[in-house]
């Protein structure tokens, strides 16, 4: 995993390009974070950086975790995320949002908005039945055949079937960085990005 | 929500507009690119809403033209709109007129807003 940063969904906007284009974009709050831990291949048998994000109070954090914090120097952090083979820094450092360029590319880590028990069309695509006549009453949105008869006699498995739907880490890559400002923590990407308002998102460059 | 108005701050050119509300008509100069050239083209017509906050406030404009209603609706901060020409103030009980779109010739009309009431003394 490259270099990155966690962040958090703000919500969407959009603003007027150069060429007077009025382009979509998203809002997202990006650290600061703070260096918790350096993986190196010695110790660990891989390199890498654990950042943490979001303040929260010392009374709901475990003892364990309130010593691993402590360890960096900083306050007690909600997310803990790892970042491979990132090197040049060191326990107890700030990465702030300035680590990012405007108009370059970055992906965008989230997770996707639960939307609980689906069928096949809303959950694989599926066409449905594909007409109202010719007896069918009551099936427009059914998953047809579940395979052959009577062999193999049963479903074979990974057939994709209704159940819970969303939710899913879902990383949308190449969003381009329309503007980042340093000293409001934001940046503005173009495009939409996975998850509810507030969520936990993860930038990688 | 205050984040996200902060970051459109960081876009936002201040252009100043006349303060113009649902039921006046105005003129909106509009800037159109035909392959290099470009030019002004003029709209004129009776606002019937205004929609939105911020950067992405945008303006309905209708008019009639060739007997066939015609709505346009603007983005208020778009750097395509040179002008805006506030013609003349109507006077409307609602915010978003879209009884308008239901009528036609005299009834059409909006009457104007009333203002520097003299008082007669006797």
């Amino acid at each position: 995993m490259p270099q990155g940063l966690i962040g958090r969904k703000i919500g969407m906007t959009s603003v007027f390009g150069e060429d007077g284009k009025n382009i979509p974009c998203t809002v997202i709050e990006a650290g600061p974070c703070f260096v918790t831990q350096v993986k190196t291949a010695e110790n660990d048998g891989y390199s890498a950086i654990q950042l943490a994000y979001d303040d929260k109070k010392e009374k709901h954090t475990s003892r364990p975790m309130l010593g691993h914090f402590k360890k960096a120097n900083t306050t007690p952090k909600r997310k803990l995320v790892e970042f491979r083979d990132w090197e040049g820094l060191q326990l107890g450092d700030v990465v702030k949002v300035d680590i990012f360029n405007n108009d370059t590319w970055v992906d965008v880590v989230g997770i996707t908005k639960g939307k609980g028990f689906q069928g096949v069309v809303k959950r694989h695509g599926f066409g449905g039945v594909g007409g109202q006549t010719h007896g069918q009453h009551n099936r427009q949105r059914h998953p047809g055949s579940m395979g052959a008869s009577s062999f193999p006699s049963r479903v074979l498995p990974g057939k994709r079937l209704a159940g819970r739907t969303g939710g899913d880490s879902v990383k949308i890559i190449n969003l381009r960085v329309l503007k980042v400002l340093p000293e409001s923590n934001l940046l503005l990407v173009k495009g939409s990005i996975p998850g509810a308002k507030g969520s936990y998102i993860i930038i990688e460059k | 929500m205050d984040l996200i108005k902060i970051a459109e701050q960081a876009f936002v050119e201040k252009k100043e507009h006349p303060n113009f509300k649902s039921g006046d008509t105005i003129v909106v100069h509009y800037k159109i690119k035909e392959g290099n050239k470009e030019r002004i083209q003029n709209f004129r017509g009776v606002v019937i809403q205004r929609k939105g906050t911020g950067t992405t406030e945008t303006f309905t404009v209708r008019k009639i033209s060739g007997g066939v209603g015609v709505e346009r609706i603007f983005p208020l901060h778009s750097p395509f709109i040179e002008k805006i020409e506030l013609q003349k103030e109507g006077r409307v009980r609602r915010a978003r007129i879209y009884y308008l779109r239901n009528l036609t010739g005299k009834k059409a009309r909006i009457k104007d807003k009333i203002r520097n009431i003299e008082v007669k003394e006797e």
